[in-house]
């Protein structure tokens, strides 16, 4: 009987260290679960041209991986670890969809547009302003961006559009603006003020079906800017290209361009607290638009005062 | 005098050589015509009872409102006719078309119209590189948004549409088995463009489709709905006659 003792005791203490042993490495492999092969990211030799300066995407990457990755992610797929707090979401440049352009809808921007987006930051959004960099670091970026998507290898950029010069502005062309604000129905989403209030406004998404405001003109007091830019030329380019990957759409088929200026000038006087030439023009007229009359069909009922032409010869 | 009979020889075997020619070509190209008449016939059905498709609340629209208030639209994601045919389902040929056949484009150019703040069709079958116009014939703006996928031949584009502008023309540039299609300002419009290369068809309120103009042959015909995905079997295309490939879905 007591000869067994031994036996019995070390089948048992066999029998637990085979337990253990298959237990821990259940247990292992539990703790480290199977990821795949660790994804590599190609640094493509991209670049970008901004008037005589060439950005060169190695150059950046130091510069991504402090200043961008952090919200655009390390394979630039807008998943960095601050994305998830952020609205609106951080650029995907994977897909290669830009808001900012001076391009028609549906291509790629040039170079400088995205050159200066980094440069002015995105209002209403979490992109600050790095004016901060030399311009040969906001160039590289510019070139670092482009290895995410394959479209940059196979695409040209668009063509930017073509701008007119401004006319001045006058009290005709905020009227005339205005009709057209109505006509085009930017109230349906913008709000009959331009408050960002209108009856389209509280279902609109993203194309990543994220929710999505409509711009709000009347915010932001003095300062208020858009997002592409606050420069007229920057406004005129805004709803004459779209701004891809939003709800909001290009008018280029639909608007002339001496047409969109008074509309650009309507817009800057929903801008209340702005100080603009704009405003200057409505408050001289003691704040009212008066209704828009068609200046074009009826040449008999236009007033026989005006015969200078548009570009005002001296 | 034998000289003259000899011209008047050599001229008649010429035409009579170059008459035989142009029969014989024709006949060749007679041939090819008929050869490519061939095609598939069928018949799409729902297995079961289609989900309930949801009444649409046109009234932030009323002019849409309005023109549906006898009959209110409702969602079209699964609509089955009165005999169990599927409506909207894209067929087209994933496998076995010639280059030459795959290559055609149709002559005829497709209108994708928005009436009565509905995509008219829901669903449209196109080619690659076959253009088609984009409409309104509603009093009011809206503006196509098609979502293609990323980084493939076709893009996301954006334009807006106000009442009384002319159609405008667009084409995609690659294959994609369904673009979406939506309206911002009216959140409720969805619609599908397939881009196929190759002849297409979209089932009728009675399921039923026909593809023509495709030579004899071996084929994979591939089925796309926007719920229920897609199906495929073999069909074999025997000249003259059209073959026939029937597919169930199964209603979930």
């Amino acid at each position: 009987m007591n000869c067994l003792k031994p036996i019995r005791f070390a089948g048992a203490i066999l029998f637990a260290a085979i337990m253990g042993v298959v237990f821990a490495a259940k247990a292992s492999a539990q703790d480290v679960p199977d990821l795949g092969p660790k994804p590599r990211l190609v640094i493509k030799p991209m670049e970008s041209h901004i008037g005589n300066v060439t950005g060169h995407a190695a150059a950046a990457k130091s510069d991504y991986r402090r200043y961008c990755a952090g919200c655009h992610g390390d394979f630039g797929d807008s998943n960095g670890e601050n994305a998830v707090w952020l609205d609106p979401k951080p650029r995907d440049f994977t897909i290669a969809t830009f808001k900012c352009r001076s391009t028609p809808t549906g291509t790629l921007p040039v170079d400088e547009d995205i050159f200066n987006t980094i440069a002015r930051g995105l209002t209403n959004s979490n992109m600050p302003v790095w004016s901060s960099f030399t311009k040969q670091q906001r160039a590289d970026l510019v070139a670092y961006i482009k290895i995410f998507s394959p479209r940059w290898e196979k695409e040209k950029a668009g063509e930017p559009i073509k701008i007119p010069d401004e006319p001045p502005v006058t009290l005709e062309s905020i009227s005339h603006g205005k009709a057209l604000f109505t006509k085009l129905e930017c109230w349906k989403c913008h709000g009959p003020h331009g408050e960002g209030d209108g009856p389209s406004a509280a279902t609109l998404t993203d194309s990543k079906d994220n929710p999505i405001r409509p711009y709000n003109f009347a915010a932001g007091k003095g300062d208020s800017r858009f997002k592409c830019g606050n420069t007229n030329q920057d406004v005129y380019k805004i709803f004459m290209t779209g701004l891809d990957g939003t709800p909001m759409p290009s008018f280029a088929d639909v608007i002339q361009p001496n047409d969109a200026w008074d509309l650009v000038h309507f817009l800057r006087t929903l801008q209340v607290d702005r100080h603009s030439k704009e405003n200057e023009v409505l408050s001289a007229a003691h704040g009212v638009i008066p209704p828009y009359v068609d200046r074009n069909p009826p040449p008999a009922a236009a007033p026989p005062a005006d015969n200078k032409p548009p570009g005002g010869a001296n | 005098m034998k000289t003259h009979y000899k011209k008047f020889a050599v001229m008649a075997c010429t035409l009579l050589m170059l008459g035989f020619g142009l029969l014989y070509s024709t006949r060749k190209t007679l041939n090819v015509s008929a050869a490519a008449t061939g095609g598939i016939t069928g018949t799409i059905k729902l297995d079961g009872t289609p989900p309930h498709q949801k009444p649409i609340d046109m009234s932030k629209e009323p002019n849409c409102a309005k023109e549906h208030a006898s009959s209110p639209v409702t969602t079209e994601t699964v609509i089955v006719g009165p005999k169990g045919g599927l409506k909207w389902v894209v067929v087209y040929i994933s496998e076995g078309l010639d280059a030459a056949t795959a290559s055609q484009v149709p002559p005829v150019k497709p209108t994708w119209d928005q009436k009565g703040c509905q995509y008219i069709p829901h669903v449209m079958a196109l080619d690659v590189n076959q253009h088609f116009e984009v409409s309104n014939s509603d009093p009011h703006s809206h503006n196509i948004h098609p979502l293609p996928k990323p980084n493939g031949a076709n893009h996301e584009w954006n334009r807006s549409q106000p009442p009384g502008t002319p159609p405008f023309d667009q084409v995609w540039a690659g294959e994609e088995i369904a673009i979406p299609v939506k309206c911002n300002i009216h959140p409720w419009m969805h619609g599908y463009i397939a881009v196929v290369k190759g002849p297409t068809a979209v089932t009728d309120e009675n399921g039923s489709y026909t593809i023509s103009n495709l030579p004899p042959g071996n084929y994979t015909v591939t089925t796309w709905q926007e719920q229920y995905g897609s199906q495929s079997q073999k069909v074999t295309v025997a000249a003259g006659k059209p073959a026939t490939a029937d597919f169930t879905y199964k209603a979930k």
